[in-house]
């Protein structure tokens, strides 16, 4: 019982830090935090890159490493590449978040960029619209797209799909 | 040892183009390319870097990889010679950026089957992203190509400077080659059909035309580089000469 709790408090703990450059959302809703097991009574955090030169991914392991010592945890960070991470692993909670925050959330499954000029029709988050256009393939950060919306007149980000 | 050789290989052709295209920022043509550029030498080197961990790993020697990014002299490096050449201007930038995402695209794909847990790992996010490198080059190529008088003589231009470094990627390295045959990497030579029907689709669209190549030009896989080599070099490693054993 000691052990479930433990490692509901561990998972907790690595769960609830925020993802560095888009914080709203925590590593849980943009699934990168893989797993928090208790090995031995270390606290073993798994921890996905979602882009292979995503910045953050350093920091977010830290920002992990921190959380989980401050919940009285000895930790272990485990970097996993495969299967790669991918949009699709975005929580529903995690989607409506960005929404709110101003980011278009991904709007495919995975795959769909492979047709050379394969358009996807995104939603503006703040007025809803479809009558949006693309300015820039790539954004601030890496996993952001440039896009403005034709009806309000807003620039907004959009999360890639990958 | 065919494995060692065989990552750097991979590696110096990510981290080569990724410093290259890093040269653009603050000087791109605008404000989105400007990020743009960045953003995709990130995707590069950060697949460099989980290279030159692996390359350190196998290596055993206790080097980091840092040190095999930052510490090899121009001879020890393997990449191919398109990737080094000088980003010219930015038809030139966008063409090779073209011709090299278009080969690793199919390369990354074929490579999700190896037995080899870093190479699928890599593998699995490199692919996604040289699609969106690939369609980024391709509305530049196609922009420019069938642009105005000007940006498609520049266009054309850089095909006729450019064409003749790509036959090199199609080519294995005698460590490649073990490494195909055992499955582990995929042949190089069978990402030509994939990379002419896209190139020939591209340039289709963009009003291009194949240049003939009488010297395809080769090498880098054994060290032998051009001069621009040399001066990259010099500015990317500075800092870890100057200043030995310096972090972020």
């Amino acid at each position: 019982m000691v052990a479930v709790l433990d490692h509901k408090r561990a998972w907790d703990a690595a769960a609830s830090v925020p993802d560095p450059e888009v914080p709203c959302v925590n590593v849980e809703e943009l699934g990168i935090l893989r797993s928090v097991d208790l090995v031995d009574g270390v606290a073993v955090a798994k921890v996905t890159p979602t882009y292979s030169g995503c910045p953050a991914t350093m920091a977010i392991e830290m920002a992990i490493e921190v959380a989980l010592r401050e919940a009285g945890f000895d930790v272990r960070i485990e970097r996993v590449l495969s299967p790669p991470w991918t949009t699709d692993w975005i929580t529903e909670a995690g989607r409506e978040k960005l929404r709110a925050y101003g980011i278009a959330p991904p709007v495919e499954a995975s795959g769909s960029v492979r047709a050379l000029f394969g358009e996807v029709t995104v939603a503006c988050p703040r007025c809803g619209s479809e009558q949006t256009e693309k300015i820039s393939e790539f954004g601030s950060t890496a996993c952001k797209a440039q896009y403005r919306c034709l009806s309000c007149a807003e620039p907004f980000d959009y999360f890639k799909c990958i | 040892m065919a494995l060692l050789n065989a990552v750097l290989e991979l590696a110096d052709d990510h981290l080569i183009l990724g410093h290259r295209i890093s040269e653009w920022c603050g000087h791109a043509p605008m404000l989105e390319e400007d990020l743009a550029l960045p953003n995709m030498a990130l995707d590069m080197i950060g697949t460099a870097r989980v290279l030159y961990d692996y390359a350190a790993k196998l290596e055993g020697q206790g080097r980091s990889e840092d040190d095999m990014a930052m510490l090899r002299v121009e001879r020890e490096y393997r990449n191919c010679l398109l990737v080094e050449r000088p980003n010219g201007d930015f038809a030139q930038t966008m063409l090779r950026q073209l011709y090299f995402a278009t080969f690793m695209e199919p390369f990354w794909k074929a490579a999700l089957a190896s037995p080899d847990e870093v190479i699928r790992g890599v593998a699995g996010k490199a692919v996604k992203e040289m699609a969106y490198h690939i369609r980024h080059a391709a509305e530049w190529v196609i922009r420019l190509g069938d642009g105005t008088e000007e940006s498609a003589a520049k266009m054309q231009a850089a095909v006729v400077e450019l064409h003749r470094f790509t036959g090199e990627l199609f080519e294995s390295s005698a460590a490649a080659v073990s490494c195909e045959a055992d499955g582990i990497l995929p042949v190089r030579a069978e990402m030509r059909g994939e990379w002419d029907r896209v190139i020939g689709m591209v340039f289709g669209e963009a009003l291009l035309e194949l240049p003939d190549v009488p010297y395809p030009q080769a090498g880098g896989r054994d060290g032998i580089h051009g001069e621009g080599l040399g001066h990259l070099l010099a500015e990317m490693q500075y800092l870890q000469r100057a200043h030995p054993g310096a972090e972020w």
